[in-house]
């Protein structure tokens, strides 16, 4: 069972829908005890930083969700939910983030068209589960430089940002797979064949 | 970079696709769902649905449409038409849209625009805009309520202020090539692709791959075509080999 944290900001339909077509089921959970004993866990995110860390510490899941990162379990945090691994994001000056990776979140520059809509090329730096693709974005902020101890990607929009990170089975990207067509699905196939680390 | 997007629309009325001239005319071009699985096989980039319909109940089937091509898209998909609150805006997101976008009520109440953008952020708030040019003003004026009312606005105005108001996105069609087979409205397109730092969705008028090639030279970030693909005329697949032949970088 995949447990979708449910932070309310997010729209998780197109998440919902790319399981139900890959047959994997879910369920919503705001609990600590589901997010840390559930196989896989998902923290989606579309909507502000400040307003999702929020609904995590109203909810006292802060430390479900470290904890889980930090074993290692299978676990994926799509768009905001990446951003929300970090220390802290220039969208919402003094409000702590997970801090699972050290660093802070910046917004891309104003020479870009800001949010970046669209499709974008991902390239792993180093080895993992999935190949270079395009994948779809739609984001204002990003991560620049690549946590230590983490394998990542890269996409350039004005500049290389990082675009995933993974270590264990622990996978956060900045894109959306549930909205990367084939190459997505594949993508989220791979997350799910993942198994709980001995 | 990002690469520019194609864009099949299905303007869907009562539960089908419909298409017209000029937004009048409309004739049945097929099953949604089935369309849209069809796009994105071809690799359609995203999707955009339109609520064409007349009444009430037609509005409440459209959010099953909604539902219904949502289970087989894995790509983005904007629906519009209609969208008059934040309520509805937020129906639609819950019935598996990932954008929505606004056009008369946003031009009733431009502080439409504010609050779809603060509640459910910029990338899912797209700003329609339906013109055309008005000789006598000498401006690219603003049409609502499907093209019948004409308002005193000027488009590259009003896509600077939508802009302002915290859109993310902009779909520009011009009411004077629409469903004509002419070609987009360039002048229109390099007006407010110039004035507004969002990017345009270029609709209205597409019959050659030649006129998504000028689209993308004005400044255009995506193209949207309707009546060629529902026609057959092109496959999206074809469209984006014979863009790549002419050195527009599109996802293959």
């Amino acid at each position: 069972m995949i447990a979708i944290i449910d932070t309310g900001v997010a729209n998780i339909r197109s998440l919902q829908a790319a399981f139900d077509r890959l047959q994997a089921p879910w369920e919503l959970t705001t609990e600590g005890n589901q997010i840390s004993g559930a196989s896989h866990v998902l923290l989606p995110g579309v909507g502000a930083f400040a307003s999702a860390m929020e609904t995590i510490e109203r909810l006292k899941i802060r430390s479900a969700i470290v904890d889980r990162v930090h074993s290692g379990k299978p676990t994926l945090c799509i768009c905001l939910g990446m951003q929300l691994l970090a220390s802290a994001s220039e969208e919402a000056p003094g409000v702590p983030g997970l801090g699972v990776i050290e660093g802070t979140i910046e917004r891309f520059p104003n020479t870009q068209f800001v949010p970046q809509l669209g499709w974008n090329e991902v390239t792993p730096k180093t080895s993992t589960f999935f190949e270079s693709g395009q994948a779809y974005f739609a984001n204002s902020f990003c991560l620049r430089q690549p946590p230590d101890g983490w394998g990542y990607a890269t996409t350039d929009y004005g500049g290389p940002f990082i675009s995933s990170i993974w270590k264990g089975n622990v996978v956060a990207c900045q894109f959306h797979p549930e909205l990367s067509g084939d190459w997505g699905n594949e993508l989220l196939q791979h997350w799910l064949e993942l198994k709980l680390p001995c | 970079m990002l690469k520019p997007r194609i864009i099949p629309c299905l303007d869907v009325d009562n539960g089908r696709v419909v298409k017209g001239v000029k937004f009048q005319n409309l004739r049945d071009a097929g099953s949604p769902v089935e369309l849209a699985q069809w796009y994105q096989d071809q690799g359609a980039d995203e999707l955009v649905v339109l609520d064409v319909s007349a009444t009430r109940q037609d509005r409440l089937a459209m959010l099953d449409t909604v539902e219904h091509v949502r289970q087989v898209l894995s790509i983005p998909l904007t629906v519009g038409g209609g969208v008059s609150s934040i309520d509805s805006a937020q129906r639609l997101l819950h019935a598996g849209a990932d954008k929505v976008s606004v056009n008369s009520a946003a031009v009733r109440d431009p502080s439409l625009i504010d609050s779809i953008s603060q509640r459910l952020g910029a990338q899912c708030t797209v700003v329609a805009i339906d013109a055309k040019w008005n000789f006598e003003s000498d401006q690219f004026q603003v049409l609502t309520r499907s093209g019948t009312d004409a308002q005193p606005l000027d488009a590259v105005a009003w896509a600077s202020e939508a802009e302002r108001r915290g859109a993310g996105e902009i779909l520009l069609t011009s009411f004077d090539r629409d469903g004509t087979r002419s070609g987009y409205d360039l002048p229109m397109l390099k007006a407010v692709t110039a004035a507004c730092r969002l990017p345009v969705i270029a609709s209205g008028g597409a019959d050659t791959v030649a006129h998504m090639v000028e689209a993308f030279q004005a400044g255009a970030h995506a193209v949207l075509a309707a009546s060629i693909f529902h026609e057959g005329n092109y496959t999206v697949r074809q469209v984006k080999l014979e863009l790549a032949e002419q050195g527009i970088a599109v996802r293959l």
